[in-house]
């Protein structure tokens, strides 16, 4: 009898152990995906908030961060019963094997998309890791030509890419130097070469200069982190080129200008192309002598867009700057939000389907419809700007300019 | 020019001089860093992983005097090198120490440790923005023909050469110099001879820490501050130490010229990224023909 009862109880206990394992593997297992299709979508969102990057990663996050809570607040997703969006915060720690580890911890987490990865080599690597996973990737600031170029069909960006921008830079500096009388006849380049966001910069400026006689005299590359630019300062000396067309980070960018500024090095103009710290609040209110009058081709919001004012005025109470990081990252994450709203699912392949097809026209940039070939935003287009007193105004193209380009400078 | 098949681009002299120049002034930044590490790890054979964390935060207080208080950051030394100075033998003598049983391979986590927790403490409490000083002497200097000297990197040219004398004359001419020496050269000895070991550890430590202090309040100038800015100098301090000798503060200083002047040229020559590995070139033929590095001494 006892045996009997030890053996009904052993059985028992095996079955309601197994009874109990089961559900509460199905409550834990289960209980996300439940609540994802009920209340809340996923995104991951990673950036460097440490290591060389951390500056611009931080801002980015917050732009990013920002748009999510704005939609939270509105009501979620409302094609989804208002569903909330959860941030998956990531660091990416200025690495780009690091950044693509952040995405596996997505992957197991549920998101259904992914925002960020600001540098373009963490971009190259994040995008690759999601793409594994089939998790559409919405890049924020990498300008690398090569992130949608690799037949990734998760990939999308929404902001221009560099060929585009350097084109556009090119187009907008041969219009701002004839209507000046063509003052330049020669030009050299300084960009950064370690994340590749500025590879090719030579060869289109090079061709898109030459039928206007202007001579590309010199580039000169340099890694990111860069703690001196003595020697380049020197070598612009010697050169002495017309105009400088730098392009690199924030924080090469102010030590480049600063460096110039110590070793009087005074070019007819500074014409950035996506220039780091060339159109940044930041810069400008900081050092604003080595800031003067510097122009840079650069992604810039929409002068005359209200969203933008306000993101510019949330942006400045919560300390941080109103740089392109926080507004490109904001318009990537209200992208993403659109394309979830569309798919009206948390449903990866669904939300990628939804990005394709896109033709949002809500953003806070100049862009107009969203058209996307190969992930890439084809109406995506920078404008340039130019530090004029403590303001930094759009002086091109004509059709959102707020002043007139001062060039060369007096 | 060619060198090793690659043609090298040709310069006038006054850029080849200026280059030459400018990695004085950047070896001055470097020896300033390596200075407190030679006597860290050169004399006591600390790894101190911790040294560039050090740094950074002795760059924040100097940020913090001057944006808070309006102290220029030449007058902070003042301040911040006592200050390292008891920052740094309380880590000694409480952290370091404690936590390591006076074991090599636990001292380097330890200092590991320490310097994640510095790091990631400056992120959370500063946050990742850059930090920069603005003094009305930024742009005042020196034209030296072939390139501009500015004060603040006059300044920290000579500050290198004081922080150099000083050390040597405190570890040459006073008792607690005396001690320090005796303590790295034969522990158990200098103990048996009435040297409290553990306090002389944390004194050098402390001075150690005093120095990099100095070297923040010259760097400040130049240099923006952030959480990751030790990074940026401190394994080229490590190579400097070794190339000019363990624990001499004149190879100190005269491998941070070696070694700016030779990234420079380097840099100037072969481009910026490529010009770097002049400096592991120049480390390793050092090596080569002087095992001790140039001042060192034979054990």
């Amino acid at each position: 009898m006892t045996k009997n009862i030890q053996n009904k109880s052993r059985r028992d206990f095996i079955k309601t152990a197994g009874a109990t394992t089961a559900l509460t593997a199905a409550g834990v297992l289960g209980a996300p995906l439940v609540a994802r299709a009920a209340g809340s979508v996923k995104i991951g969102i990673v950036h460097p908030v440490t290591g060389w990057a951390q500056y611009s990663g931080s801002q980015a996050r917050f732009g990013a961060q920002t748009a999510l809570d704005e939609i939270n607040a509105a009501g979620g997703i409302k094609s989804m019963g208002g569903a909330m969006l959860e941030a998956m915060l990531g660091d990416a720690q200025s690495k780009p094997e690091i950044g693509a580890a952040e995405v596996e911890k997505f992957n197991e987490g549920g998101a259904s998309a992914i925002v960020g990865a600001y540098a373009s080599n963490i971009c190259l690597a994040t995008t690759q890791a999601a793409a594994k996973h089939g998790i559409p990737h919405v890049v924020d600031v990498g300008v690398s030509d090569k992130i949608v170029s690799r037949g990734l069909e998760n990939t999308f960006r929404f902001g221009p890419g560099f060929g585009a921008v350097t084109k556009a830079g090119v187009e907008n500096f041969l219009a701002i130097n004839a209507a000046a009388g063509s003052p330049t006849k020669t030009v050299a380049i300084v960009n950064e070469e370690t994340t590749g966001f500025g590879a090719g910069i030579a060869g289109i400026m090079t061709k898109g200069l030459a039928p206007a006689g202007i001579e590309v005299v010199e580039v000169l590359s340099h890694p990111t982190p860069n703690k001196d630019f003595r020697n380049i300062a020197l070598k612009l000396k010697e050169i002495d080129p017309d105009v400088l067309i730098p392009s690199h980070y924030y924080n090469e960018g102010v030590l480049f200008l600063r460096t110039l500024q110590r070793q009087k090095v005074q070019p007819k103009a500074i014409y950035s192309v996506l220039g780091g710290a060339s159109s940044q609040f930041r810069f400008v209110s900081e050092f604003p002598d080595a800031a003067q009058l510097v122009m840079d081709c650069n992604h810039w919001f929409d002068p005359s867009n209200a969203a933008a004012l306000a993101l510019q005025a949330k942006t400045n109470a919560a300390g941080l700057h109103f740089n392109y990081e926080v507004f490109l990252a904001y318009t990537a994450m209200m992208f993403t939000v659109d394309a979830i709203e569309r798919a009206g699912s948390g449903d990866r392949a669904a939300i990628m389907e939804a990005m394709a097809n896109s033709t949002w026209e809500g953003s806070i940039m100049p862009y107009g419809a969203t058209k996307m070939d190969n992930g890439q935003n084809t109406g995506a287009r920078p404008l340039v700007t130019q530090v004029i007193g403590d303001d930094i105004k759009v002086v091109a193209p004509a059709d959102y300019a707020s002043a007139a380009p001062i060039f060369p400078r007096p | 020019m060619e060198f090793l098949g690659i043609t090298l681009p040709s310069y006038g002299w006054p850029t080849i001089a200026g280059s030459a120049i400018s990695g004085v002034f950047l070896g001055s930044i470097y020896a300033l860093v390596a200075l407190g590490l030679t006597l860290i790890y050169g004399v006591l054979h600390i790894i101190n992983f911790a040294h560039g964390a050090l740094l950074m935060l002795a760059m924040y207080a100097v940020y913090f005097l001057w944006s808070t208080f309006g102290i220029d950051p030449y007058l902070a030394m003042l301040i911040v090198v006592p200050g390292g100075f008891f920052f740094g033998y309380g880590l000694q003598r409480f952290v370091i120490g404690k936590a390591s049983h006076g074991r090599d391979e636990i001292i380097l986590l330890v200092t590991l440790g320490v310097s994640i927790v510095i790091e990631n403490a400056a992120l959370f409490f500063f946050s990742a923005t850059e930090r920069s000083v603005r003094v009305p002497y930024d742009l005042d200097g020196i034209d030296l023909g072939v390139t501009w000297a500015v004060y603040p990197e006059l300044a920290a040219l000579g500050g290198s050469f004081l922080i150099t004398l000083a050390l040597w004359v405190f570890m040459s001419r006073t008792d607690t110099g005396k001690a320090i020496r005796a303590v790295a050269k034969e522990r158990q000895g200098a103990q048996l001879m009435g040297i409290n070991v553990e306090h002389i550890f944390a004194v050098t430590f402390g001075i150690g820490v005093a120095c990099v202090a100095a070297a923040a309040s010259l760097l400040v100038p130049t240099y923006a501050v952030h959480p990751q800015i030790g990074s940026l100098f401190v394994l080229i301090a490590f190579t400097v130490v070794v190339l000019g000798g363990m624990g001499s503060f004149v190879g100190a200083l005269v491998g941070g010229f070696l070694i700016g002047i030779t990234e420079q040229l380097g840099r100037l020559y072969l481009g910026e990224s490529l010009g770097v590995i002049t400096i592991s070139v120049i480390f390793i033929l050092v090596l080569l023909f002087r095992p001790t590095g140039l001042f060192g001494a034979k054990s």
